[in-house]
């Protein structure tokens, strides 16, 4: 009986501590297991108790590459609970800080951490040497995203001007127009990213995923939409705990998220697309097309360029949010404090995130509920190293162990923050 | 002269590292020190040490100090690892000292920041690193006695360098 092992002790180059097991008998994948070993961090249980003003800004500690998603799904969550709408030049300006993440959190990913996979490079600094021109892009492009960050929300990490009912500063419109002029740059190296992305060469895979994300009647989603998927789920926020639940596996400290009908699923980039390709400016799917990319896309590999072809939607959304912008009389609606249960689903970089608190009558929280992104691709990612390695067992052991970190790098999945330290452990009897 | 012409004849200092993590702070503390200085010579920053962000302060400054911890990986003994030994290393010139670690444990270090710039032809003129050995990085503890101790001469060490570098930037 021959069987190997391939261990990856701590995956490399994603948001996190991680590490991969993969067993293989007599030619044959019997188990590939992402093991998600960081320390439980309770933010719902020391959320209880805190007033509901205060979860922007706790849950945006959560993650230092997306904190604008969790103040998002935290604010329009309180504001179903307290049954206030935002709508108008302070809903316009949630969408530019939005633009503001997506834009860099997927140029660090696509530039600095994916990248070298597809050119053959341990990482982006050996890679820089000789692809300095697109290494200098990906950082201009992470700059620009930062300034919109900075300027909308105090900082770039951890933004602290967004609060529940808007902001508690809003920029006056002759501000905004400094940025404009860096994000015009930004856009023209986004497009010229997408291209050299484009000409990677993509492992020949394809699942039959069932996509999920938001999407809205009449815009590319990041703030709001209905949940829907490939095979018809079709639903409001308040009805995600009737479709899908958390399941604790032995081998992950995060839940693993399924569909109650039909198990695994995938966000991000890729379902964004593949639900909501007809919600792109023209210019932006004719650039698509031009990439190599159809209305619909199955092959995960291919997800670097999708986030390119986001950074450029992320650019002339802000670009156009900008020119349209008249700053608002007041920086944040009135809010009145009640009891309720609020929902709420928005698009991370990495895609849905939802929150879903029960207030107490003097608005403070009595429960708290936080499902990100890449515990919902937690089942989608083991899924695809199965499917991938078992296409890939000729492989010798190093080869099989990048191709499979790569095919997790698809995901770019944020486990939380940091790690570095590979070390690779190959068993074979 | 432009904004950018003030800023390029001041030595930039950046104090690396997170002041909640032990001796990892020593790189901030004396940032905030050197701020009671009169040094109208130095433009000075604390910063966790992303290298992403090291690359974007140090653009447009000629020459450039940092402060940062440094860790002895794995137990490596001997003189230049003992904690509150204070090693000046010319990060354009020296290799690191046998043992010692810049790496951040949670993102692209100092160290990565150097290559990638040296990769991207983004170096300033002169890059110095005042590397503190640290014990002890424990979350929410303070310097240990040793580097608390260290930090001072760092102080006065940094402060020199800059006063010099300001006359001649390529005094390094």
């Amino acid at each position: 009986m021959a069987t190997r092992t391939i261990r990856v002790e701590a995956i490399a180059r994603v948001e996190g501590e991680g590490a991969l097991d993969l067993h293989v008998r007599d030619g044959r994948v019997t188990r590939a297991q992402l093991r998600i070993f960081e320390p439980p961090r309770l933010f719902e249980a020391l959320l209880r108790g805190r007033d509901c003003t205060e979860a922007p800004d706790i849950t945006a500690r959560i993650c230092g590459i997306c904190p604008v998603a969790y103040q998002m799904s935290a604010v329009h969550a309180m504001e179903d609970a307290l049954g206030v709408t935002v709508g108008g030049p302070l809903r316009a300006l949630r969408r530019l800080l939005y633009c503001g993440e997506w834009i860099e959190s997927h140029a660090l990913h696509v530039v600095m951490l994916h990248a070298p996979d597809f050119l053959g490079y341990p990482d982006a600094i050996q890679m820089a040497r000789e692809h300095g021109d697109a290494v200098r892009g990906g950082l201009a492009l992470k700059k620009a995203g930062n300034a919109l960050m900075r300027l909308l929300g105090g900082r770039e990490i951890h933004p602290v001007n967004v609060r529940v009912g808007g902001f508690y500063r809003v920029p006056a419109k002759s501000e905004l127009g400094t940025v404009a002029e860096e994000l015009k740059r930004a856009r023209d190296i986004a497009i010229e990213t997408a291209r050299w992305a484009a000409k990677f060469p993509f492992p020949e895979f394809e699942r039959d995923y069932e996509f999920v994300s938001l999407r809205h009647p009449d815009e590319y989603p990041f703030n709001e939409g209905r949940i829907v998927s490939s095979r018809g789920l079709d639903i409001e926020a308040r009805e995600y705990d009737g479709e899908f639940e958390e399941r604790h596996v032995a081998h992950s400290t995060a839940l693993q998220s399924v569909l109650k009908k039909r198990g695994s699923y995938l966000v991000g980039p890729m379902a964004r697309y593949n639900l909501n390709f007809d919600r792109l400016p023209a210019a932006v799917q004719a650039l698509a097309g031009e990439c190599g990319l159809g209305p619909q896309c199955r092959n995960p590999f291919k997800s670097i360029v999708i986030r390119a072809i986001e950074m450029v939607y992320a650019c002339e959304e802000a670009l156009a949010l900008i020119a349209a912008y008249e700053a608002p009389a007041e920086s944040a609606v009135p809010l009145v404090k009640r009891a309720g249960i609020g929902h709420a689903c928005t698009e991370a970089p990495r895609g849905i995130l939802y929150h879903r608190y029960v207030l107490e009558e003097d608005g403070s929280i009595r429960e708290a509920r936080i499902v990100p992104p890449t515990s919902q691709n937690q089942l989608s990612i083991e899924e695809d190293i199965r499917e991938v390695a078992s296409g890939a067992l000729e492989l010798a052991d190093d080869a099989l162990r990048d191709r499979c970190e790569q095919t997790i790098r698809n995901y770019d999945p944020c486990i939380s923050c940091s790690c570095h330290f590979l070390k690779l452990a190959v068993h074979r009897e | 002269m432009t904004a950018l012409g003030k800023r390029a004849g001041k030595v930039l200092v950046v104090g690396v590292g997170n002041p909640d993590r032990g001796d990892d702070g020593v790189g901030p503390m004396v940032a905030r020190q050197l701020r009671e200085w009169a040094l109208p010579e130095a433009v000075i920053m604390e910063r966790s040490g992303d290298a992403l962000a090291l690359m974007e302060d140090w653009a447009g400054h000629e020459a450039v100090v940092l402060v940062d911890a440094a860790a002895a990986p794995g137990g490596v003994a001997g003189r230049g690892t003992v904690p509150g030994r204070v090693h000046r290393i010319d990060l354009l010139e020296d290799a690191l000292p046998p043992g010692l670690s810049l790496s951040s444990t949670h993102a692209l270090g100092v160290a990565e920041a150097v290559g990638l710039a040296r990769a991207l032809g983004r170096l300033p003129g002169c890059l110095v690193a005042y590397a503190v050995v640290g014990e002890d990085f424990a979350p929410g503890a303070g310097l240990s006695p040793a580097v608390a101790a260290a930090a001072e001469g760092v102080v006065a060490r940094v402060a020199d360098e800059v006063r010099q570098l300001a006359k001649d930037p390529a005094h390094a």
